[in-house]
């Protein structure tokens, strides 16, 4: 049994308890101010926005949202927790009872969404220095939510495709950029295991320092084999936080910063109760944009996408918005949603970019293709001058020129080259007027390679059947 | 007593505070003195009472979403017992 817990900054300007900035980056210590840093006298105003985020969230994944809620204390010494406790949300979160539809082997499953409550993140600890520990305060009081899942999810494949939707939705409602490599989406999981038609719940181990949604799904692979075989040779699991070794692909125990979880949650006095009124929650439920399910309908029987292609396209809401702006300039969906699905997303994956980080933009996209349906590029130059786009963000008309792409239609040029290929393959030639056709491929071949896979298809085609038939 | 000598050791090492054994001693009988006096409320029917979240009547105190200029790092720093490199130096924490 796997549940996970996920924490998401939200995308505020400023943070949850004061107007310092929530700008990702910036010079330690820059970010801050008396509240964040809990200096005495200081009181905290809660962000009206995180309210509202949070909600949307919740709205946008089912939830019921609390008529009545409140900030508590969590208390624990560390020295990222400038106050020596978090103002978090204990027994009244603003949202519970959520869940998310995931599609496991063509088969729908609802996992359960036990609750979302806000908080404020802890700073930083930067461990560089050999004899202490330095703290940037720049991320203290940026405001979090955490969802918390059921334990609903019973094979990592599961919990994988939990957090893919979960992103997504996350990022469709725009309540947080998800980046995973600027933490502002955080994946802690819980996992156990029992006997096949066991009731009984196994002891949870608590997983952390995964980095990726692929490390979430290894690291609970490696940890349900080592469990089952813990218990087969007759052992015992023992309750534990253990942290994913990425390099060495193994869970090893970890030690706790805090020995006695033992939180002493009490009201926070500083901050009055939360209100949502229906007229409120109504409001916040009608700012939601379209969610993906739904664009992925929409996508299908306005643009014809098949069903595959339009949940690719739409399980990202910037990857969508890529597309349709893209078909705007390009009237040809289909043929937008391969590149989209193909080289765009090959070169992202190869380089670990969003598709926001990339230089090339819809229009450019627009102009690639209607370079290959005018005849100046082929598609398979189209790949080379895409990628030349994808690395410098050059339009692509100036990426054919410079590298001197363009394709050779001149029937003259390509009949002169086409004629130094046949002369100098007279076994190819034989070969094809005994009536092997594959000799053909052959020649066609000899000609790309000759003009660098510049020469136009249909006329190489056209001239070679045109010279061999003489 | 209500309250044992090793809650108040618990509580105790949990607020990061050391105590001989005498204090312990007597912080045990001074705390149970106090549980017991707060115990009186126990002796009310709460049954139909929503538990008290905030004393006063107040809901929904909000700031807008607006960014205003941070402390000088200068100023942030200027109390801090360690520093170095802009930061705050603690003791090392190894996780």
């Amino acid at each position: 049994m796997i549940g996970l817990e996920v924490h998401a900054e939200l995308l505020t300007e400023s943070k949850i308890f004061c107007s310092c900035t929530t700008k990702f980056g910036g010079e330690p210590n820059t970010h801050v101010c008396p509240v964040c840093l809990g200096l005495p006298g200081t009181l905290p105003v809660l962000n009206k926005k995180v309210v509202e985020y949070a909600v949307r969230a919740g709205l946008a994944l089912n939830c019921t949202i609390a008529n009545f809620s409140k900030m508590d204390r969590k208390n624990y010494f560390y020295p990222d927790l400038p106050k020596a406790y978090q103002i978090s949300q204990y027994d009244l979160p603003l949202c519970s009872n959520g869940y998310v539809e995931i599609e496991v082997d063509g088969k729908v499953k609802k996992i359960g969404i036990k609750r979302i409550h806000i908080e404020e993140d802890a700073g930083k600890l930067l461990h560089e220095n050999t004899d202490g520990s330095l703290v940037d305060y720049n991320r203290a009081g940026v405001p979090l939510i955490e969802i918390v899942s059921e334990p609903d999810m019973s094979t990592p494949e599961e919990a994988y495709q939990y957090l893919t939707k979960l992103k997504s939705i996350l990022e469709y409602t725009e309540v947080s950029d998800c980046k995973m490599q600027e933490g502002s989406l955080r994946v802690d999981t819980n996992v156990s295991v029992r006997p096949v038609g066991s009731t009984e719940l196994g002891t949870k181990i608590e997983l952390k320092n995964l980095n990726s949604f692929k490390a979430v799904q290894k690291a609970l692979e490696y940890e349900i084999k080592r469990q089952v075989k813990v218990l087969e040779e007759g052992g015992t699991i023992v309750q534990e936080t253990r942290r994913w070794n990425e390099s060495k692909g193994i869970t090893e125990p970890m030690r706790t910063k805090e020995e006695a979880h033992d939180y002493r949650y009490f009201p926070e006095p500083d901050l009055v109760p939360i209100i949502v009124t229906d007229e409120w929650k109504e409001e916040i439920r009608k700012s939601l944009p379209e969610m993906p399910h739904h664009k992925r309908e929409r996508f299908i029987a306005e643009y014809g996408l098949p069903e595959y292609d339009a949940k690719i396209i739409t399980s990202s809401k910037k990857m969508a918005d890529f597309f349709e702006k893209c078909v705007l300039e390009y009237d040809s969906p289909k043929a937008v949603s391969n590149w989209l699905m193909g080289e765009f997303s090959r070169l992202m994956n190869e380089t670990g970019k969003e598709i926001d980080e990339v230089p090339v933009t819809p229009q450019m996209l627009a102009k690639l293709l209607k370079l290959i349906d005018n005849g100046v590029i082929s598609g398979s130059i189209a790949k080379t001058v895409f990628e030349e786009m994808f690395g410098t963000g050059k339009e692509p008309e100036v990426v054919v020129e410079e590298k001197g792409l363009k394709q050779i239609a001149n029937e003259n040029e390509l009949r002169e080259i086409i004629k130094k290929v046949i002369a100098e393959n007279p076994k190819s030639v034989e070969d094809y007027k005994n009536g092997k056709e594959k000799a053909m491929g052959f020649l066609v071949g000899q000609v790309m390679k000759a003009t660098k896979g510049k020469a136009n298809p249909q006329l190489t085609n056209q001239i070679l059947k045109e010279e061999l038939s003489k | 007593m209500a309250i044992s000598r090793s809650e108040v050791e618990h509580v105790a090492k949990l607020a990061r505070l050391k105590f001989s054994q005498e204090e312990i001693e007597e912080f045990t009988v001074q705390l149970s003195k106090i549980i017991d006096y707060v115990n009186k409320l126990n002796e009310l029917d709460t049954e139909n009472v929503e538990p008290t979240a905030h004393i006063v009547p107040i809901y929904n105190v909000f700031r807008e979403d607006e960014v205003k200029p941070s402390m000088d790092r200068d100023k942030i720093l200027m109390n801090a017992l360690y520093k170095e490199n802009g930061c705050f130096k603690v003791p090392k924490i190894i996780e």
